[in-house]
C-alpha cells in the first residue's frame, strides 16, 4: 500500500503539542514515545529506558494510582519489554489491571499478561478466577476477552476449572463466542489432548456451524486431528469438499472476500486437509478430483492471493493419489509461475517444482533452461532455492555438476550428496575445494563426517581413498598454504598423521618435513598446532632426529599445551616400548560413553559440582550482547525522514554521492554487466534460436557447399546459450526416460527449409563462432547432438575474410535474419517451445528500395514513403571503401528506433550479393539483410526497428556489409555505431491528472539536483525545453517554480519527472517502475544541460 | 505456522513485535537487529522471502515501515505475504490512513487488532469487519 500516509517526524512536534491538554500521565506515554524516536544509539536506550523504568516502579507502588493510569503505565511496560529490557516487576500489576480494571483497562491488563507471561509462568494461576469470572459475565466483550486469554496462555493444570465453562460456550448465541470457545478448545488439545478426548464430537458440531466463521476456526484442530491420524477422520472428507466447493461458489458474505477472492485463507486450509486426507488412498482422492480441478480453474484472477491458493492447489494434486488430467494442469501453472517476470511468482514456482520433483523429477526437465537461469539469479533466495530443487534431483549421473554448481555457491554443501561420488579422485578433490573455499564457514561437524567417513571404511577397499587423500594432501602441502582455512588444515595434518604410512612411495622425513614447515607458519591457530603435533606423533619412529629438533624449538613455546605435546613428542621418540604402548597400531575399543568415569562424576556432584553442560549451552549463557543500536547505516539515510523513499540502485547512490554521474553510471555499468544475469541473457534472443535446424546445412557435403550454392545466414548460439544448453544437459541426466536427454533432445528439429544463397557471406559471418563452438563442444563431447552440430562446421575459412572479421569489435551472436519467413516463424516456434515461451517477437522490417542515382544529394529523400513523416536524426556517414559507402540515420517511431542504413555503390559496376548484418548485445533486433545486386552510382536502403527492453546508458552496434564485386570474389566492410537511450526516449502524454495518479503507483524514485540554465527568461521554462529538445520529453505542466514532465522508454515503461527550482538548482525527482530507468534519464538529463 | 510478526523501521527500531514462539526477552533484540538487516540488505527488485536460520522471513515495506514475518518451512509464503497486507488493510480501516505515529501512539490497539488475526501462531480471521468488531465495540465502551 503506497499510499499509506507517512506522517513524518518532523511533524513530531505538532503533534505533541496538539495534546498539551492532556493529562499528565498521557504526556509520560507521549513523553516516552518521542523520546524512543529520536534515540540516536544503545547507550542512550539503555539510559532512557533505565529512567522509564524507575519511574514506572515508583508510580505501581503508589497507592494513588488509578486503573486508568497502569493501562497507560502497562503499555510503557511493553515498550520496555519490546526494547529487550525486563520489566518483570509489572507483570503482577498487569494481572491486577485485568481483575479489576474496567472494560478498556482489561483488555490491555489481559494483553499484557498475553505479552509478558509464557506458558508455565506461575502467575498465571492467579489469573485463573479473573478468567473464571469473566467467563461468567453477562458482559458479551469481558467473555470475549477472557476466551481470547484462554487460547493465548493458560496454565496446563487448571484447564479443568474452565473447561465445562468453555464447552458451554460451543453453543451460545453469538458467532463470536462460539469461534473463541473453538479456538480456545484447539489450544487445550494442544497442550493436553487428553482433557478434551470426550468432546470431539462437539468439534464435529463446529465444522457444521451454520456462521462460517466457527467452521472456519475448528478447520484448525481438524487439520491438527488428521495430521496426527489420518484414517479417522476419511468420512469427513466429503464434508470438507463440499464446504470447499461453496466458498468457491461465491456462497460466503462479501466480508470473507479479500480482494474479491472468496476467504483465500480458508481455501488454502481445506486444500491442506484434503491433501492431508488424499495422500496414499485413492478412493477418498477420487472425491476430490473434482473440486480440485474447480479450484485450478478458478485462480484465473491476476492476485498474488489467488497464487498462494494455486500454489497449495498443486502441492495437493501432487500429493493425494494422481490424476493424470489434474497433474497435467499442475505442471502447468507450474510452468507459469517459474516463468513468471514476478519474482515472488517465481520463487513460489521454484519451491513448488522442489516439491513436486520429489514425485515426478521429470517435470525439472520442462524447466531446465528457467532453473539454469536461476542457478545464476542475483537473488540470494532465488539460487538458494533452485539448489534446493537441485539438491533433490541429484542422482549418480548429474553428481558432478550439481556439486560444482554448489561450490560456487559455497559453504552450502551437504556432505549427504557426495554419497553419490563418482569415483574417489573427483570425491577427494571436490573436498578439497569444499575446504579451501568453504573453510570455515563450514559446520562444524562436516569436517569430522568427512574424517569418520575416511576412517571408518573397510581397510582393503577404501585403504585406496585413503592414498588418494593422502597423495592429494602432499600436493596441497607442497603449494602455498597460508591462504587455507584452519579447518582444512586440521583435516590434512590428521590424515597425513593416520595414514601417511599407507604410501610406501612417500619419504616420511617429506611428511615430517611439511608438516613442521606448517607449525612455522604464524597464520596456524594453536588449535591447529595441536592437531599438526597429534599427527607428528603418530607417524612411525625411525625420524627420531627431525622430531628432537622439533620438540627442542617448541619447548621454549609461549603456549603451555604446545609445550607439553613437545614434551610427550620427546618422550616417546625416545621411548619405542611406551610408544608401542601409547600409539597402538590397530584400533582399540573405545568406551565412548566414557563409563569409567561414571564414579568420578557421581562422587563430585555429590561434593556440589556443577553439571556439566556442552560448550554451546556455556557459549550461550556468556554472550554479551555488543548489537549497537542501529547499524550498518549510513547517517544520511537515518536522519532522512521517513517518507523518503530510497531508490535501491547502487547508480543512484553513487551520483548522489559524486554530483557527476556520467562516468561512474557507464563505469558501473560495464563492471555489473554479468554473463548471464538476471536479463543478460535477453538481448541475444535471436541468437537463441536453437542449433537444432543446422544438421541439415551441416549434412551437405563439404564440395557441394564450395559450389556456388547458397545458404541462409543462420542464426548462431551464442557460446553462453550453448555453456546453458550443456549445462542443462548435464544437470538434467538421468532424470528423463533415457538417460541422454537433453535440451536439444527435447525440441523437434524443423523440416529443413533453407534458400540456398551464396556461401562466402555465411563464412564470413560465422568465421568466428565456429571456431568458439567448436571449443566448447569438445569439451561436452558426451553430448553428442552438441558436438555433432559443430564438429561439423567446416574447418577452413577463407583468409581474406577472418582478417576482415579480426577488426570488427567482438561480436559473439553474429546473426541474421532470414528473409524467408517461413523459416524464420519455424525456428521462432521451436526457440519458445524451448525457452518456454519467453521469447520476443521480432517484427520483420526490413525494406529495400532501388534509387536512381543520388551521390551527393540528401539521403534522407529516399526514404520510403511511409517513413518520410517521422521525424529522423541527420544522415551521419558509417563507412566507405572504394566501392561502397554507408550512411545511416535514425527514425524514432513510437514504438521503435528505426536504423535506416543507405548503401551506396560508388563504382560504375553492378555489385552483387550485398548482405548487412547488424549486430548488438544490448538491444532486441537485429535483423539481416540480402539483396542480390546493387546497380551502378545507386543507393539502396534498408531499415532495422530496434527495441530496447532494459535502459543502458549506450549500446554500440556492429556490423558487416558483405558483397561481391566479381563473382566468387567477396569483400567485407565493417561497420560499427553507437546509440544512446535517449534514441529510445518517447515524450509521453499525459494531463496532470494522470500523471498525479500514475506518480502515486510508481515506485522506483531518485532525486537528484541539476543545473538550472539561467541565460535567458524564465529558467526553468528555458531548461524544461533545453531537456524536451534533447530528449524528446513530454512537459505536462509547469506551474509556479515546478514543473512535471513524462516520458517512456519506447512504448514500454514510463518516467516521470518532477522538477522544482531550488535556489539555483533545479530538483529533480524521477520515478518509473523501472528500477534503472530513472538512473539513465538523469543520466541524459545531466548530459544535454552540460552540453547547452 | 508464524513464529513471529515484526514492525520495523527502516533504523531498525522495533515498533510491534509479536512471538508466537518463545523467545527470551534478552535474545529478542539481536533476533531482531538480524532480521531487520536480513530485510533491509535486499534490494526492490528482489523477492520477499529470504531464508533466515532454519525458518523463512516474509517481509513487507509500507514506506519506511518493514512488516516482517518469521514463518516455518511448511507456510505458504505468498499467502502470509498476502495476510501481512490484509493486516495493513485492517489497521488502514481503523486508523484511517494508518502511519508510523498511529501505531507507536495506540500499540495496545495494535496489539488487540492482531490477535484478532493470528493467534498462536494461526491465522484466525481474515474478514475486515469481524477482525475489528471487538476492538470497535471496547472503544464505543470506553466512551460512554
Amino acid at each position: 500500500m503506497s499510499d499509506v500516509v507517512e506522517k513524518t517526524l518532523t511533524a513530531l512536534p505538532g503533534l505533541f503539542e496538539s495534546q498539551t491538554g492532556a493529562a499528565k500521565i498521557t504526556n509520560r506515554l507521549r513523553q516516552l514515545i518521542k523520546s524512543i524516536t529520536e534515540l540516536t544509539s544503545k547507550h542512550e536506550e539503555e539510559n532512557l529506558i533505565k529512567r522509564e523504568l524507575s519511574a514506572i516502579k515508583e508510580q505501581v507502588s503508589s497507592p494513588n494510582t488509578t486503573m486508568k493510569q497502569m493501562r497507560e503505565i502497562m503499555v510503557r511496560a511493553m515498550y520496555c519489554e519490546m526494547l529487550g529490557y525486563d520489566a518483570s516487576f509489572t507483570y503482577i500489576h498487569a494481572i491486577k489491571l485485568a481483575q479489576q480494571g474496567g472494560v478498556l483497562e482489561k483488555r490491555v491488563g489481559y494483553l499484557a499478561v498475553s505479552l509478558f507471561l509464557n506458558e508455565g509462568h506461575e502467575l498465571l494461576l492467579l489469573l485463573v478466577n479473573t478468567v473464571l469470572k469473566d467467563l461468567q459475565s453477562t458482559n458479551l466483550i469481558e467473555v470475549c476477552m477472557a476466551l481470547t486469554v484462554v487460547a493465548q496462555v493458560f496454565p496446563k493444570d487448571m484447564i479443568p476449572a474452565v473447561l465445562p465453562l468453555v464447552e458451554d460456550k460451543l453453543s451460545h448465541p453469538k458467532e463470536i463466542i462460539r469461534r473463541k470457545a473453538v479456538l480456545a478448545l484447539y489450544k487445550f488439545y494442544l497442550i493436553a489432548p487428553n482433557q478434551v478426548q470426550h468432546i470431539h464430537a462437539k468439534f464435529c458440531k463446529a465444522l457444521s456451524d451454520k456462521d462460517p466463521g466457527v467452521m472456519a476456526s475448528s478447520l484448525h484442530i481438524y487439520l491438527q486431528l488428521i495430521r496426527e491420524s489420518p484414517d479417522s477422520y476419511k468420512d469427513l472428507t466429503g464434508s470438507f469438499v463440499t464446504i470447499l466447493k461453496q466458498v468457491l461458489g461465491g456462497k460466503l458474505p462479501v466480508d470473507f472476500n479479500y480482494h474479491s477472492v472468496p476467504a483465500p485463507w480458508l481455501q488454502i486450509q481445506l486444500l491442506r486437509i484434503l491433501s492431508l486426507l488424499g495422500k496414499e488412498d485413492q478412493s477418498t482422492s477420487e472425491l476430490m478430483y473434482e473440486v480440485l480441478d474447480e479450484s485450478l480453474r478458478r485462480a484465473e484472477m491476476n492476485h498474488n492471493i489467488t497464487y498462494a491458493i494455486l500454489y497449495e492447489c498443486v502441492k495437493a494434486v501432487y500429493t493425494i493419489h494422481p490424476k493424470a488430467e489434474l497433474l497435467e494442469k499442475a505442471a502447468r501453472c507450474i510452468g507459469n509461475f517459474v516463468l513468471s517476470p514476478k519474482i515472488n511468482l517465481k520463487y513460489l514456482g521454484l519451491k513448488a517444482l522442489t516439491y513436486v520433483v520429489q514425485h515426478d523429477a521429470k517435470l525439472a526437465l520442462q524447466h531446465q533452461m528457467t532453473i539454469i537461469e536461476c542457478l545464476d539469479h542475483s537473488d540470494f533466495t532465488i539460487k538458494r532455492e533452485t539448489l534446493e530443487l537441485l539438491f533433490r534431483i541429484t542422482n549418480a549421473q548429474n553428481v558432478t555438476v550439481i556439486v560444482e554448481k554448489m561450490l560456487d555457491f559455497l559453504c552450502y554443501v551437504p556432505i549427504k550428496t557426495l554419497t553419490f561420488a563418482p569415483d574417489n579422485s573427483w570425491f577427494i578433490q571436490t573436498m578439497n575445494d569444499v575446504f579451501s573455499i568453504g573453510g570455515d564457514l563450514l559446520q562444524q561437524d562436516d569436517p569430522n563426517n568427512f574424517l569418520r567417513l575416511l576412517a571408518e571404511g573397510k581397510p582393503e577397499e577404501d585403504d585406496q581413498l585413503r592414498l588418494y587423500a593422502v597423495e592429494s594432501y602432499l600436493t596441497v602441502l607442497k603449494g602455498h598454504t597460508s591462504h587455507l582455512p584452519q579447518c582444512f588444515l586440521q583435516v590434512m595434518s590428521w590424515v597425513l598423521g593416520e595414514y601417511a604410512h599407507l604410501q610406501e612411495s612417500v619419504d616420511r622425513r617429506e611428511v615430517i618435513r611439511l608438516l613442521t614447515q606448517l607449525l612455522d607458519q604464524r597464520s596456524v591457530s594453536s588449535e591447529t598446532r595441536v592437531w599438526i603435533l597429534s599427527a607428528l606423533t603418530k607417524i612411525p619412529e625411525g625420524q627420531t632426529d627431525l622430531i628432537l629438533d622439533l620438540a627442542e624449538s617448541l619447548s621454549s613455546s609461549q603456549d603451555t599445551v604446545l609445550r607439553q605435546q613437545a614434551q610427550e613428542l620427546r618422550h616417546l621418540s625416545q621411548d619405542s616400548q611406551l610408544r608401542e604402548w601409547v600409539l597402538v597400531e590397530n584400533s582399540c575399543a573405545v568406551d565412548s560413553s566414557l563409563s569409567f568415569l561414571d564414579g568420578f562424576v557421581s562422587e563430585a556432584l555429590a561434593a556440589g559440582a556443577a553439571p556439566y553442560k556442552p560448550p554451546h549451552q556455556r557459549q550461550e549463557e556468556l554472550s554479551l550482547n555488543l548489537e549497537p543500536y542501529s547499524f550498518s547505516l549510513p547517517v544520511s539515510l537515518s536522519s532522512c525522514s521517513i517518507t523518503d523513499r530510497q531508490s535501491p540502485t547502487l547508480l543512484s547512490v553513487s551520483s548522489g554521492l559524486s554530483g557527476n554521474s556520467a562516468e561512474l553510471s557507464t563505469l558501473i555499468l560495464e563492471g555489473v554487466k554479468r554473463v548471464w544475469g538476471k536479463d543478460g541473457y535477453l538481448p541475444q534472443k535471436e541468437a537463441t534460436a536453437p542449433p537444432v535446424d543446422e544438421p541439415s546445412a551441416a549434412v551437405q557435403p563439404a564440395s557441394q557447399q564450395e559450389a556456388a550454392e547458397r545458404i541462409e545466414p543462420r542464426p548462431e548460439p551464442s557460446t553462453q546459450n550453448q555453456d546453458k544448453q550443456q549445462l542443462a544437459s548435464s544437470l538434467f541426466v538421468g532424470l528423463g526416460v533415457g538417460s541422454s536427454v537433453s535440451l536439444l533432445g527435447k525440441s523437434e528439429a524443423p523440416p529443413p527449409r533453407f534458400r540456398k544463397k551464396p556461401r562466402p557471406h555465411e563464412s564470413s559471418s560465422s568465421s568466428g563462432t565456429s571456431k568458439r563452438s567448436s571449443d566448447s563442444s569438445s569439451r561436452s563431447s558426451r553430448n553428442t547432438t552438441d558436438s555433432f552440430l559443430y564438429g561439423s562446421f567446416p574447418e577452413e575459412e577463407p583468409a581474406t575474410s577472418i582478417s576482415t572479421f579480426d577488426h570488427t569489435p567482438k561480436s559473439t551472436t553474429a546473426n541474421g535474419l532470414s528473409q524467408n519467413k517461413d523459416t524464420k516463424e519455424d525456428r521462432h516456434a521451436n526457440t519458445s517451445q524451448i525457452l518456454g515461451g519467453d521469447m520476443v517477437i521480432v517484427r520483420p522490417s526490413t525494406i529495400q528500395d532501388k534509387h536512381p542515382p543520388s551521390v551527393s544529394s540528401d539521403l534522407t529523400a529516399l526514404l520510403p514513403a511511409d517513413l518520410k513523416d517521422l521525424p529522423h536524426s541527420d544522415v551521419i556517414s558509417l563507412t566507405s571503401d572504394p566501392s561502397l559507402s554507408l550512411s545511416s540515420c535514425r527514425l524514432f517511431r513510437d514504438e521503435a528506433l528505426l536504423l535506416v542504413i543507405f548503401i551506396s555503390n560508388c563504382t560504375e559496376t553492378v555489385i552483387k550479393d550485398v548482405a548487412v548484418q547488424l549486430t548488438c548485445e544490448e538491444l532486441k533486433v537485429c535483423t539481416g539483410n540480402v539483396m542480390d545486386c546493387l546497380e551502378a552510382r545507386s543507393t539502396s536502403v534498408c531499415h532495422y526497428a530496434l527495441l530496447m527492453d532494459d535502459p543502458h546508458t549506450n549500446v554500440s552496434l556492429t556490423g558487416t556489409v558483405s558483397y561481391q564485386t566479381q563473382p566468387g570474389h567477396t569483400n567485407t566492410l565493417p561497420f560499427s555505431g553507437t546509440l544512446s537511450t535517449a534514441d529510445f526516449i518517447r515524450p509521453l502524454v499525459v494531463t496532470t491528472e494522470e500523471y498525479g495518479k500514475l506518480w502515486l503507483s510508481l515506485s522506483h524514485d531518485v532525486k537528484q539536483n541539476l543545473k538550472l540554465l539561467t541565460d535567458a527568461g524564465d529558467p526553468l521554462r528555458t531548461t524544461l525545453n533545453a531537456l524536451k529538445d534533447a530528449l524528446q520529453l513530454h512537459v505536462v505542466d509547469i506551474i509556479g517554480s515546478e514543473g512535471i514532465v513524462a516520458c517512456r522508454l519506447l512504448s514500454g515503461a514510463p518516467c516521470l519527472l518532477h522538477c522544482r527550482v531550488n535556489g539555483a538548482a533545479l530538483a529533480m525527482w524521477l520515478r518509473s517502475p523501472h528500477p534503472a530507468l530513472p538512473d539513465f534519464i538523469l543520466y541524459h538529463c545531466q548530459r544535454a544541460l552540460a552540453h547547452h | 505456522m508464524i513464529k513471529f510478526l515484526l514492525m520495523v523501521n527502516k533504523q531498525g527500531q522495533t515498533r510491534l513485535s509479536r512471538y508466537y514462539e518463545q523467545v527470551e526477552l534478552g535474545k529478542r533484540a539481536s533476533l531482531e537487529a538480524d532480521v531487520v538487516r536480513g530485510c533491509l540488505a535486499r534490494r526492490k527488485e528482489e523477492c520477499s522471502f529470504v531464508e533466515f536460520k532454519d525458518y523463512k522471513l516474509v517481509y513487507r515495506q509500507y514506506a519506511a515501515l518493514f512488516i516482517v514475518v518469521g514463518i516455518t518451512e511448511n507456510e505458504n509464503e505468498l499467502s502470509i505475504y498476502e495476510l501481512v497486507h490484509n493486516f495493513v488493510e485492517v489497521l488502514d480501516k481503523y486508523f484511517s490512513r494508518v502511519s508510523e505515529l498511529d501505531i507507536m501512539f495506540n500499540l495496545d490497539k495494535v496489539h488487540i487488532i492482531l490477535d484478532e488475526m493470528i493467534l498462536n501462531g494461526h491465522i484466525v480471521e481474515t474478514n475486515k469487519t469481524r477482525i475489528l468488531a471487538p476492538l470497535l465495540a471496547l472503544d464505543k465502551m470506553a466512551e460512554s
